[in-house]
């Protein structure tokens, strides 16, 4: 059984519908995502399943138990609130006993309990201060030793790494990682930001519009998006208007507006004739000087002039114009040190990519 | 489905937090309605009635004595519209208002502008000072200018001797519409010196710099930039100001002469002196409309502002 | 260089302005002359004839208790106001309870009067004198304690709840404690306001009590005696006292005020 299971869970405001029959299951253990942009329904989710929000309609479910009714207060699920939330009146080490006080743990008990949790999150020096003499990384902090102190079955998280600079953040990501691993409680984590999502989560529901588009292993969900959204959300990718030509077990053969037939990974459940895009990634496209000779079947080739490139610092993007005027990005690795680029603008490239990568999709 | 929806919104109904929401509002609700909303209603309906027979108020509720009229009436605004006199007063209130409240800003600005261009350290002590005469009993303020402006003291002295240097008779300064302005800016100094404030510290000191960078010199960048930028600031002054001494009565009372008559002095005598209650809500009346429409103007001021901001 | 010389001068005429007319009550409150005119000595005189006047002494103690039990009541209902009108969208009590503070006080005080004796049947005195009180005074509570909550961090609320505590315990442990400066703040402006309020109370106060503003309004109005230099002079220091303490014990409520 699983954890937490969310069935056909729908919630109407005045004018619009936030989230619209969303229905998943959340494991035991998990580092669980709901990614989306601002809008999507990911937070009115979250709030539904700490409790601040009732659905109008389908059900949330932890551990087989209906959470219907249950306030926030009983139920065994504790959230780490974007803003942190941390109470400004108490120190650190009162803010973190909250929760084990509510719960009436003996006064030992708590000592003992909020002791450890500062350590795991190393702060036992700060727990006399007040959250106003803290940095935003320390506040995080707190905020997870509370939040984690008397071990609820569930952590919500809601976009809790925001407000942190690029670097604090991604400190506070491999620490996330870590702490989860070794306090076996699931989480649940909401975030607009895709890279921190495939950083972070075993599986991750990508959701828009009050739905989940995709629910899937982040690995699987960047090479094998299952829509457009979902291609376009997650990193960059190239899409270009494609209609089948032939469907089979092996590969599948499109019509590619601008570069003519293209091999793409096999999708049985398409059929020839259908239109849609074929989308791949700039890192999977190779891009070599001048006009090469075709490689055969199985390998997808186009010609056409650089038209701008983006020096990144690890990588260089090339912005290339086929004859249509169709663009396609391409991405080169700077690996030889103090060059910033292999190709200037109107060079003649050739643009290649394995039949293995790239993908259809139907809407 | 639709079962689970119906049953959705009547427990959101029945929930706790409407309960709480009750008892936290019903209380100051009720209060207010019993002590504030209902009085109010009642002097508009008191402004459309006839005095009692021994002054005050017809009876409201019953029958009235004999000779008494306890049905409604337009007389007590067909009187105020029918005699020059009040209109005059009202617009005597009005041009004392505006003095006194143009007199505070003047005053008020340059030391807003002082206090939030020093250094942090010393604002609060610098705005505690002005809070300071103003936690004094407002009486004693008057008091004090009663003793200041009068005639033995070297104030008047100063003033008759400079006079009678050009051939002018001597003045009383007391008992004066002088000393009744000087009274209301006294009085109300800190309503406008404060909400300035408050505007002007939030101004942030590197507009000055971009608008000098750019070629502005002092006057241009106090006109062009921090003038506009305070309006917010001297609306809401201006307001505190102006509202509070257009129904003042004891300043008048006691620094203005005979003549000093002022709304709320005329109000005051329906009600303790002559005892025409009737015709003292209708002046009284008069005066929330007047306040009333002033708000709203300030209001449409305000929002003007604040769409040209975007 | 912005902070001119001018605007100096002009900020130290104002102070100037603002304290002079104070210094001269206090200094004529030792003057040993029957007229506020020019000094003649020193005298502790006006403050004998001060301690021994039983109605001022009366109309003192009047104040204080009405001070005390309205502010107590205005602080309830305010609190309770301020709260509801952060926390709930209301309509009516916003209006309620703010317009009393915005309209000039005749006027409440005149619709208080009529209402007191016309439809409640009231003899005027020290209960309609602390309604009318209570009545003007709800208003600044509401507003400082609504102001203390709107800079809050809304989910802190939100958090107490999520980490196990009732709405109760919420309100005694989290909010209760952080509105209280705000709360301590309002009751100190209320104690003020009612005890400096002459206006309201002048209408309904009737024959039935006397309060120290009622006291000095009629002494300078018929009979100016140094008397009133002294209740004057005794008064100020009470008030700085109280702000001295204030700002000792309790320094966010000042801030919350201002």
């Amino acid at each position: 059984m699983a954890l937490l299971e969310i069935r056909n869970v729908v919630r109407r405001f005045a004018d619009f519908t936030a989230v619209d029959g969303v229905s998943l299951q959340v494991e035991a253990g998990e580092f669980f995502t709901l990614l989306g942009p601002s809008g999507c329904g990911k937070t009115t989710l979250l709030r539904m399943i700490a409790g601040f929000d009732a659905p109008d309609e389908g059900e949330l479910l932890l551990d087989g138990q209906s959470l219907r009714g249950i306030p926030p207060e009983h139920r065994p699920i504790h959230t780490v609130f974007q803003s942190y939330a941390l109470f400004p009146h108490l120190t650190v080490a009162e803010n973190v006993a909250f929760p084990l006080r509510m719960a009436k743990v003996a006064p030992d008990d708590i000592r003992r309990r909020v002791q450890d949790a500062l350590e795991a999150v190393h702060l036992s020096e700060k727990q006399r201060h007040l959250p106003h003499e803290l940095s935003g990384g320390q506040k995080q902090r707190v905020a997870l030793a509370r939040g984690l102190v008397n071990r609820p079955r569930l952590l919500l998280l809601d976009e809790p790494l925001g407000a942190l600079d690029a670097k604090l953040r991604e400190e506070m990501q491999m620490e996330l990682i870590n702490l989860q691993k070794n306090v076996g409680i699931t989480f649940v984590f909401v975030t607009h930001s895709q890279a921190e999502a495939l950083a972070l989560s075993h599986r991750i529901a990508v959701m828009n519009r009050g739905h989940v588009e995709q629910l899937d292993e982040p690995s699987r969900l960047y090479s094998f998006p299952r829509n457009r959204f979902v291609a376009d959300f997650i990193g960059k990718i190239n899409m270009l208007e494609a209609a089948v030509l032939r469907s089979t077990a092996e590969a599948l053969v499109l019509d590619v507006a601008g570069v003519g037939e293209v091999w793409a990974p096999a999708l049985p459940a398409v059929a020839a004739g259908q239109r849609g895009m074929f989308a791949v990634r700039p890192e999977q496209v190779r891009i070599q000087s001048g006009e090469v000779a075709p490689a055969g079947v199985g390998h997808n080739q186009v010609h056409g002039r650089v038209l701008d490139f983006l020096y990144i610092g690890d990588v260089t993007t090339y912005l290339v114009e086929l004859a249509n005027g169709t663009r396609l990005e391409a991405l080169l690795p700077n690996t030889a040190p103090g060059r910033a680029k292999f190709f200037e603008a109107d060079d003649p490239v050739t643009l290649t990519w394995s039949s293995q990568v790239g993908v259809f999709l139907d809407a | 489905m639709r079962d689970f929806q119906t049953s959705g919104g009547l427990l959101r109904a029945l929930h706790p937090a409407t309960l709480t929401r009750w008892l936290v509002s019903g209380p100051p609700t009720a209060f207010m309605l019993l002590f504030f909303l209902a009085p109010s209603l009642i002097m508009v309906l008191a402004s459309f009635r006839f005095p009692g027979a021994f002054g005050g108020l017809a009876p409201l509720i019953g029958a009235g004595r004999a000779g008494e009229d306890t049905g409604l009436t337009l007389e007590n605004y067909q009187f105020f519209f029918s005699d020059w006199l009040y209109a005059e007063i009202f617009v005597k209130s009005l041009v004392v208002a505006l003095v006194s409240t143009l007199t505070c800003l003047v005053m008020a600005y340059p030391l807003a502008l002082l206090i939030a261009r020093s250094p942090k350290r010393h604002r609060d002590l610098m705005v505690l000072l002005v809070i300071l005469p103003f936690a004094s009993n407002f009486l004693i303020r008057v008091y004090a200018l009663m003793i200041l402006l009068g005639p033995q003291q070297a104030l008047a002295s100063a003033v008759n001797g400079l006079l009678a240097l050009f051939g002018v008779a001597p003045v009383n300064l007391l008992f004066s519409t002088f000393a009744v302005i000087v009274g209301m800016v006294y009085v109300h100094l800190p309503f406008m010196v404060l909400p300035l404030y408050t505007n002007l510290e939030k101004h942030d000191p590197s507009l000055l710099d971009a608008a000098q960078d750019l070629g502005a010199n002092g006057w241009q960048r106090f006109w062009r930039v921090t003038f506009p930028l305070s309006l917010p600031g001297i609306f809401s002054g201006s307001a505190l100001v102006f509202i509070p001494v257009l129904g003042m009565f004891a300043i008048p009372d006691l620094l203005g002469g005979t003549r000093d008559i002022l709304i709320g002095n005329l109000i005051k005598d329906q009600f303790l002196g002559t005892r025409d209650w009737p015709f003292g809500s209708m002046l009284s009346i008069m005066l929330t409309l007047v306040v009333l429409g002033l708000a709203g103007f300030a209001a449409r001021l305000g929002r003007r502002d604040r769409n040209e901001e975007t | 260089m912005r902070r001119s010389p001018l605007l100096w001068a002009v900020a130290l005429a104002v102070y100037a302005f603002l304290y002079i007319p104070l210094v001269v009550v206090v200094l004529y409150s030792f003057n040993d002359s029957r007229l506020n005119a020019e000094w003649v000595g020193f005298t502790l005189h006006w403050y004998r004839v001060l301690l021994n006047d039983g109605e001022m002494l009366e109309a003192g103690a009047n104040s204080l208790l009405i001070a005390f039990v309205s502010a107590t009541f205005a602080t309830l209902l305010g609190t309770m106001s301020g709260i509801a009108m952060h926390r709930f969208k209301l309509r009516a009590l916003p209006l309620l309870v703010i317009t009393p503070v915005a309209m000039p006080e005749i006027l409440l005080g005149v619709s208080l009067l009529i209402f007191f004796v016309q439809v409640l049947n009231f003899t005027l005195g020290l209960f309609s004198v602390l309604i009318a009180h209570i009545t003007f005074c709800v208003g600044f509570v509401a507003i400082v304690v609504r102001a203390r909550l709107a800079g809050m961090d809304e989910s802190i609320f939100e958090a107490s709840r999520d980490l196990g505590a009732s709405p109760w315990q919420t309100f005694r442990l989290i909010t209760f404690p952080l509105i209280l400066p705000g709360v301590i703040a309002g009751a100190l402006m209320a104690f003020t306001l009612s005890i400096d309020d002459f206006v309201i109370t002048f209408f309904t106060a009737g024959v039935g009590v006397h309060t120290l503003p009622l006291q000095i309004y009629s002494m300078i109005k018929i009979a100016v005696t140094p008397e009133v230099n002294a209740v004057s002079t005794l008064l100020m220091t009470l008030t700085l006292g109280m702000i001295i303490v204030a700002s000792r014990f309790a320094p966010d409520a000042l801030k919350g005020a201002a």
